[in-house]
Parts: structure tokens; sequence; C-alpha cells
């Protein structure tokens, strides 16, 4: 990634980060602790997170968020299970000596986070963090952050995603953020809003007025952009919205409706289709130069591309067998071949960051699944079902879905409600994330360099 | 490309088979219209037809929506994941092409619209679909092209906000909407 991962709602310029190491214990390597994530239901981990100590009134309260958000983003992964303070024997509020093990064994916690916060001279808040494995009674890692102070949950995230990273061995993706649709109304005026926010459903904004009907929006991977679809002027095409600026702009000068856009992996192309005379075709636009390159040549429809990881292929949703299915292609769109061949009717691919699986929504029977396949269309399992689940997004580091989920509605509408949910990709821990307002089409963020 | 070709193809064996068997000649335009939808099997069941005509005398603006719709009929409906015009759709559409015909000012526009059991990107598609074979068949009939756009709403905007059959069914359709050119203003 270049550059900063700066933008306007996010506040947070610059984040310094520093290992830190408290000269003692490093008895052999056994048994490390660990969760092995690949696993179907591993029993969550016990952990303590100590509320982060603080001198000041002021840094004492940034410490109490900022553990509480590390401890609810841990909460939700499913993966670990924070420890009631109240039991708690200690407080260590000190991150300057050893804690006193034998005190966290008793109440069962397995690791032990503590830290403290204090706001320096120039104004800055700087964080320091320890992870403890409390049976071996080695420090597992520690960091310190410093940040503006209105940068505090963003630290929070990094110390979640750093105790996640050391425990799982997988990429943290708490500091993550999500833009989707934001939804009110009636069903046949149902107003649509772009909307961002944390991944935990904090810093919720709003990035549209509601004026025009707007879909499908995804982030570019330098983080700065989403395309999405505008109904503006009551002429849907596809546009870009530049999240520091606010600035949209249209995307190629196209003479029929544009829509299912996604960036390729390197951000400089946006894939999308274009609907003429009845026909749809995936195209391929470099959004510097607007040279434009046609994929596929079929009068069958052809929408939702995404590229894999590596730029190299495409997969995307055609009912050129008859029924909708799914189908991957080379980047320059030779070599098509079908990948989804169980019963019923395939939609929404979407490559995982790491390569290896492709997301989907199935249709079957009246039912809507969200599943996952191996890219040539192997290994398909199905992780949730429902009235209607639609458009699986992938946490950057591959182990989380978010998708959405909508309900029945009787003759006058009433019933009717749409809402974000995540799952695990063992199919376990499904949660609601809390919107303000009804919500779809939800999109995670790539992971936020700093 | 190839769609477009035979698209073509299928709209001049239309116009020709008008030329010779006007008006309700529902045999020829019928086979044009199946045709066109190349991978539809057509099925029987029966799409809830339109606001039936009602002969009002001191009724709409002639060449307004309200004429269309009372007179005419604004919409046709389509089978699930279907683009191809029933019967029914077609007789409705020959009759708006001839009221196209009477009021050759009026411009229109045709929305294509799905019912919500299908996916929000392929039923984008689907609704463009749906209103090109509308626009396809009016043209067809001898409607000028220039005067009929047509804009796909997907699963976005249904007419019945019910969760069943019978809103799917009110909700998978092509609706007329006039857009400029009425007599009135």
């Amino acid at each position: 990634m270049k550059g900063p991962g700066g933008c306007a709602i996010g506040p947070i310029r610059s984040v310094i980060v520093a290992l830190i190491a408290l000269a003692a214990t490093a008895p052999p390597a056994w048994a490390e602790l660990r969760i092995d994530i690949t696993q179907g239901r591993a029993e969550p981990l016990p952990i303590a997170i100590a509320e982060f100590a603080g001198a000041s009134a002021e840094d004492a309260q940034f410490g109490r968020d900022i553990s509480r958000v590390v401890s609810a983003d841990l909460e939700r992964s499913g993966l670990f299970r924070p420890l009631d303070a109240r039991a708690f024997i200690r407080t260590e509020a000190s991150v300057d000596v050893l804690p006193r093990f034998a005190d966290w064994r008793v109440i069962n916690a397995q690791a032990l986070v503590h830290g403290v916060a204090n706001t320096l001279a120039d104004g800055r808040l700087r964080v320091q963090f320890r992870l403890w494995d409390v049976v071996a009674e080695q420090q597992m890692t520690g960091f310190v952050y410093q940040s503006s102070p209105a940068g505090w949950r963003r630290l929070a995230h990094l110390i979640a995603d750093a105790v996640y990273e050391r425990i799982t061995g997988e990429t943290g993706y708490f500091d993550t953020r999500i833009v989707y649709i934001a939804e009110r109304g009636p069903k046949n005026r149902r107003i649509k809003r772009l909307a961002i926010m944390d991944q935990d459903g904090e810093n919720h904004q709003f990035l549209t007025d509601g004026s025009n009907l707007v879909l499908t929006p995804r982030f570019s991977p330098t983080l700065q952009e989403i395309t999405y679809l505008s109904y503006y002027r009551n002429v849907p095409r596809v546009y870009l919205f530049n999240i520091d600026t606010g600035r949209q702009q249209i995307v190629g000068d196209f003479p029929g409706m544009t829509y299912a856009p996604r960036f390729s992996p390197n951000g400089k192309q946006v894939i999308m289709s274009m609907s003429k005379d009845g026909n749809s075709e995936i195209f391929a636009m470099d959004i510097r130069t607007d040279e434009i390159v046609q994929l596929t040549h079929h009068s069958a429809i052809d929408t939702s591309p995404g590229y894999s990881p590596d730029g190299e292929r495409v997969v995307f949703n055609s009912d050129r067998g008859g029924a909708q299915q799914l189908y991957v292609m080379d980047a320059d769109g030779s070599d098509v071949r079908r990948i989804s061949f169980g019963d019923g009717r395939y939609a929404t691919p979407v490559w995982s960051p790491r390569g290896d699986l492709i997301a989907f929504t199935k249709i079957h029977r009246g039912t809507f699944y969200i599943g996952v396949m191996r890219p040539d269309g192997t290994g398909e399992r199905l992780l949730t079902e429902g009235f209607l689940v639609e458009a699986p997004t992938w946490s950057p580091n591959g182990r989380v879905l978010m998708y959405f989920r909508q309900w029945p509605s009787d003759e006058t509408g009433s019933g009717n409600r749409s809402k974000v949910y995540s799952i695990d990709l063992t199919g376990h821990n499904e949660r609601e994330i809390i919107t303000p307002l009804d919500a779809s089409d939800p999109a995670w963020s790539p992971s936020i360099p700093f | 490309m190839i769609f477009r070709i035979f698209a073509l193809m299928v709209a001049v064996a239309l116009v020709s088979a008008c030329e010779t068997a006007p008006d309700e000649s529902a045999a020829a335009s019928g086979a044009g219209a199946s045709k066109a939808a190349t991978s539809s099997t057509g099925t029987t069941s029966a799409a809830t037809p339109a606001a039936t005509p009602a002969a009002a005398p001191s009724g709409p603006t002639a060449g307004s929506q309200e004429d269309l719709v009372a007179n005419v009929g604004d919409r046709v409906f389509f089978d699930f994941d279907k683009y191809n015009l029933q019967p029914d759709a077609r007789a409705t559409l020959e009759k708006q092409a001839a009221w196209m015909k009477r009021f050759a000012s009026v411009t229109i526009s045709i929305e294509g619209h799905c019912d919500e059991r299908g996916t929000r990107e392929y039923n984008l598609a689907l609704g463009e679909r749906r209103a090109n074979a509308v626009k396809d068949f009016l043209v067809a009939l001898g409607v000028s092209p220039s005067r009929v756009k047509t804009i796909s709403y997907g699963k976005e905007r249904p007419i019945a906000l019910g969760s069943n059959d019978q809103a799917w069914e009110q909700n998978r359709r092509g609706v007329t909407v006039v857009t400029g050119g009425s007599p009135s203003g």
C-alpha cells in the first residue's frame, strides 16, 4: 500500500508504533498459546483484559475506553472470551513490572492484556500495552502506539489486531471500515444512502443525502475511494466517491447503464457491467487513462465481475448456460470456464483476499444462501441461509464474511427489514452489525496501512 | 454483438410480418417476440393483466400518462427470471404502439423491473432485458426508436409490497412512462 491511510473520517494521520519488550522471561517455547482458527468450533480463549491505566482522570478515561473496545473486538471475533473484570484479583496497572500470573490463573485466564495511556506534552496520546501468556508466564507481544487523542478508538483496534495476530497467527481485521447502503422508508419508495462506519459500527457517517438511489459500493484498495452505482439524474451509472473530499465523479462515458463495479487489486481499474440494447457485457476501465477493454462477448447476462487478488483472473456471474452460474476467465477475457455446478442459481461471486476461496450468493428452491467454494468450483460449503441473504464481502484476512439479510414483508410492506451480518468462515459466530437504519450491500475495506 | 445482429433480424422479421398482416396479427408478432427471447422457454402461467381499459367520457387528457393507463394499459408482466413477452403482454403493446402512432409527438421511457427473489446486480441486467424486450416490440411495430428510452430498476422499485407470489407477479413488469410530447403538455 502506498502512502498513509489518512482519511477525513478516520482522523488518525499517523500512528507511531514501537515494539516493546520486558527484559525477562524467555523460557523455551513449549505448547505456545495459540488458537487454530481453521478448526470448526473452538472454545473461545479466556482472556483477561485489564483496564488500561492512566495517571490523570482524562488518561484513565482513555484507558477504560480503550480496554472496552479491545475487549469488544476480541469478543465479537468469537475466538476470545474476555473475562468479567469483577472477577479480577489484581488490576496490573503497571506495564513495567511482571504480572502476578498465579492470580490470573486462579480465574482461569489463559492470556492477559494490560496497558497504560498517557497524554504527552505535545497533546498526543501514547498507549502502551502487553499481551501475556499466563500459563507459560511470558510476554507474547507488546507495542507502543501514538496518535492524536481523537484517534484513541483506532489505537484500540490496533491493539486488538496485535492480540488477534499473535494468538491466531492470522492478520487482524479490527482496524478496518465498512461502506454500505443505509436504507429507510417504505419498500416502494426506499431512500438509500451511502454510509461508512468502522467494522464495529462506530464512527458512523452518511456520505450521500438520499436524493439519488445508490447501490453496491465497493472500496478501492487505496482506501480513499469508493466505486458505486448512482441513479443521479435518473441515469444509472458507475461513479467514484472520494472519501477525503466528498467529490463524486462518473466512471467513463458509456452509452448504456453501467453497474456492478469493483476495483482491481492495484486500484487502477474498475471492472463493471455495461448494458445496452438489453445485453450486458463486462468491461474493465483504467480510471486514469480512461482506456476501456471489453472482456465478454456474449448475448447472455454477464455481470458481478471481480478480480482474483493477483489480478490475473476474473470471476463473474452469467446465465449463458441457461441459469445464473459462476464463471472464471483470465483478466483479458480469455479461457472462460464455468465453476459452479451445484443445484440452484449462483450469484455475486467475490474472490477471497487470500485467493483460496470464492464467496457467493446461492438461490435454491426459494431459499437464499451465502457460501464459499474453491476457485475451481470444488469444496462448496454453505455458511448461512434465509428468506434473502445476499452480497458477501470478505474481511481483509479472508476469515470473516459480511453480507446482508432481508426479511419478508406482508401486503402492506410491514416486516420489511434489512441488516448487515458477519459470520466466521467456519459458519459459526453469526452477528448483526448494529446500524442506525436498515442496511444492505456491505463492502469491507482492505487493511488500513499506518 | 451476436445478440444485436440477431435482434435486428427478429425486428426485421416482425416489421415485414406486420406489413402483410397489420394490427391483430398476434401469430406473426408472437412468433417474433418469443424468438427474441432466445434462451427463454415460454411458460403458460398467466401474468396479471394491466388495469382494464375503461371508456371514461370525461377521462384523462388524450395522449397523457393517465390516458395510457386508463385506456391502453401502461404495463406488461413477465415470468420469473424471464424477459420474453407473453401473448397478453404483446396484445397490450400492440395497443401501446397504436396509441403511440396516434400521439406521434409523445416520447416514452420503458422501465424494467424485477421481483425481490433475485440478486441485485443480476436483476439490474434482467430489468434492462425486460425494458428492451418491450422497446424492441414497440419499435418492430413501427414506433421510432428515437421516441423510446429504457431504464432498469432491477428489484429497487416494487409496486406490490408483499413478499408473496401475487406481489412478485405484479413486480416483474415493464412499465411505459410518458416522458414528453403529451398533447396537453
